[in-house]
């Protein structure tokens, strides 16, 4: 029997569930205080960790993840056949950065905070179509390189509004391979990009929160399935205000997820850590899912999860000419064997 | 003639979307549809015309392009009524009250050293010029201890406008653009925040100066 490797217009079934052989997560001080705290095994002494310079610190982290990933399975660098991977910086310095010290075929992505999830896919993709048999997968995020690149110097005084999200020092590297661990990802949602006219760059959520309920709708309608059939739904980095929205919004088109909702930008922070709106960047869906969800199915209180990275691709550029913000939604299932 | 088409589905179109409450989801993809067959017939022609000819072109290219953001804002402004009400409330007063406090206590802190400056015999320029000195070094002082940004969390605006804000404005950037070395980074970056307040206001000096001269 032969399956069918796309369920209708946004949806990739694989034909052989791609394994999450390894993975591994390093964040910054802060996420480590955070209710994670406990679940991130690995992190950085402060933003800076040693670096002369907080771009060179998140490129140190993400090499970190991966090297860590690589190395929970005996692996090194030449062992893999491609390296997927994207910051949020500028030419997406730290990816290019560590794909140099790695020396494989390298893919740099940029899908703002979608990343990981486009990486995941893509990697998927690669390894499903028979066109390499180990790949890895890496995202980051930092909170200053962000800050200084996006909004302003870090130590210039702003009084951040309620609807801010912060951005996470984190970041998460994958290992993929076939028929290799617990965890494996079945099916992948290619998003679009929408756009509903937000250009608040200090309210990310809800810019994005039509990209990830449509991801989130357009998976169901694609494989008629309903959310009960999902342990867990969980959107990258929409915050709280872009949870409440995006809730809603999938509730319009009928499918009510309230009971097996979250996000992975809410769970980062504690609200008494005056982060505002919940957990932004790469390296939020990127950690959270290396350092609790994946341990979740492992452990088995969790059976499957549909993890969708929310991407607000804004350019302080087009922002300051008076463009609005597009947003882009990537999914994936991700299920213990 | 084509551009006679075009023009014609323009003015079709154009009640049909002024008139906006009519749209379900189909006839909207409908209509997005055959907004788009229109735009790549004036694309091709546009790009193959000369002169006048692609003027005109131009000018119906635009006509489609802003039908089509017209479409796009019937589901942007459905959606913005949406985040409205689950928009945070801003905490006007407590902002206010912070900014009172701490913009009071900075700006009582200048009187108490321009008091002393003036107690000490210097003239009312001098002591002035001494006052506004010692609060912008307090101000880049505290903003390299990695204070003045905490400080201007909690009272926002009350440390903002006072010249000490002034001097964080300049800092910042400062510290933040060391890396890129001191001439593209510090050099080229130390008036970011600072340089619109700079320019406009040696303008806005320059033209009251003119007034002032002119008038007396």
């Amino acid at each position: 029997m032969t399956i069918n490797k796309r369920l209708g217009k946004h949806t990739i079934n694989f034909a052989t569930p791609i394994s999450i052989s390894a993975f591994a997560s390093v964040v910054g001080p802060l996420e480590k205080k955070g209710p994670l705290g406990d679940y991130f095994q690995y992190t950085m002494e402060d933003n800076y960790d040693g670096e002369m310079s907080w771009e060179k610190s998140e490129q140190k982290m993400m090499q970190h993840a991966l090297e860590i990933a690589l190395a929970k399975r005996g692996y090194l660098s030449k062992d893999l056949d491609y390296f997927l991977a994207g910051d949020l910086l500028n030419q997406i310095i730290c990816a290019n950065f560590t794909a140099r010290s790695l020396g494989v075929p390298f893919f740099g992505l940029y899908g703002a905070c979608s990343t990981l999830v486009e990486g995941l896919i893509l990697g998927s993709i690669i390894i499903d179509g028979g066109f390499g048999e180990r790949v890895g997968v890496a995202a980051s995020s930092h909170h200053e390189t962000a800050e200084r690149q996006l909004r302003f110097p870090t130590e210039m005084v702003v009084q951040r509004p309620m609807t801010a999200q912060w951005t996470v020092t984190g970041s998460g590297a994958y290992i993929l391979e076939k028929n290799i661990g617990d965890v494996v990802i079945t099916q992948g949602v290619v998003g679009k990009i929408l756009d509903m006219g937000m250009a608040n760059a200090s309210d990310l959520g809800s810019a994005m929160a039509p990209a990830a309920a449509d991801t989130i709708v357009q998976y169901f309608k694609d494989t008629q399935r309903n959310p009960q059939d999902i342990d867990l739904i969980v959107t990258g980095d929409l915050g709280n205000i872009g949870r409440i929205l995006c809730e809603e919004l999938v509730l319009q088109q009928g499918y009510d997820i309230s009971k097996n909702f979250s996000d992975c930008g809410v769970l980062i922070y504690d609200p008494s850590q005056d982060t505002h709106a919940g957990g932004s960047g790469c390296g939020c869906s990127a950690s959270v899912l290396a350092g609790y969800l994946i341990p979740k199915l492992i452990e088995g209180s969790l059976n499957s999860i549909f993890i969708v990275g929310t991407g607000a691709l804004l350019s302080p550029t087009s922002t300051q000419q008076g463009e609005t913000i597009p947003s882009i939604a990537h999914g994936v299932v991700i299920q213990r064997k | 003639m084509d551009e006679q088409k075009l023009i014609d589905n323009i003015n079709k179109r154009k009640k049909l979307l002024t008139d906006i409450q009519f749209n379900t989801d189909i006839e909207i993809q409908n209509l997005t549809e055959e907004m788009q067959k229109d735009y790549q017939r004036v694309v091709c022609l546009e790009n193959k015309a000369q002169k006048m000819k692609r003027k005109t072109l131009r000018a119906i290219r635009k006509e489609i392009e802003e039908q089509q953001k017209l479409l796009k804002q019937y589901e942007q402004i459905r959606y913005r009524s949406m985040v409205l009400k689950v928009m945070p409330k801003v905490p006007v007063i407590k902002n206010v009250i912070a900014a009172f406090i701490v913009g009071g206590i900075i700006c009582s802190i200048g009187q108490i050293i321009l008091n002393a400056f003036t107690i000490k015999g210097f003239t009312d320029v001098q002591a002035a010029a001494g006052t506004s000195g010692i609060l912008v070094f307090l101000g880049a002082l505290l903003t390299g201890l990695g204070i003045y940004d905490e400080l201007g969390k909690f009272a926002g605006a009350g440390s903002i406008v006072p010249i000490t804000g002034f001097a964080n404005s300049i800092t910042s950037p400062a510290l933040e653009f060391k890396r890129e070395g001191y001439i593209y980074g510090i050099g080229a970056k130390v008036f970011v925040i600072a340089g619109p307040v700079l320019l406009y206001g040696t303008l806005a000096s320059i033209i009251v100066g003119l007034i002032f001269f002119i008038t007396l």
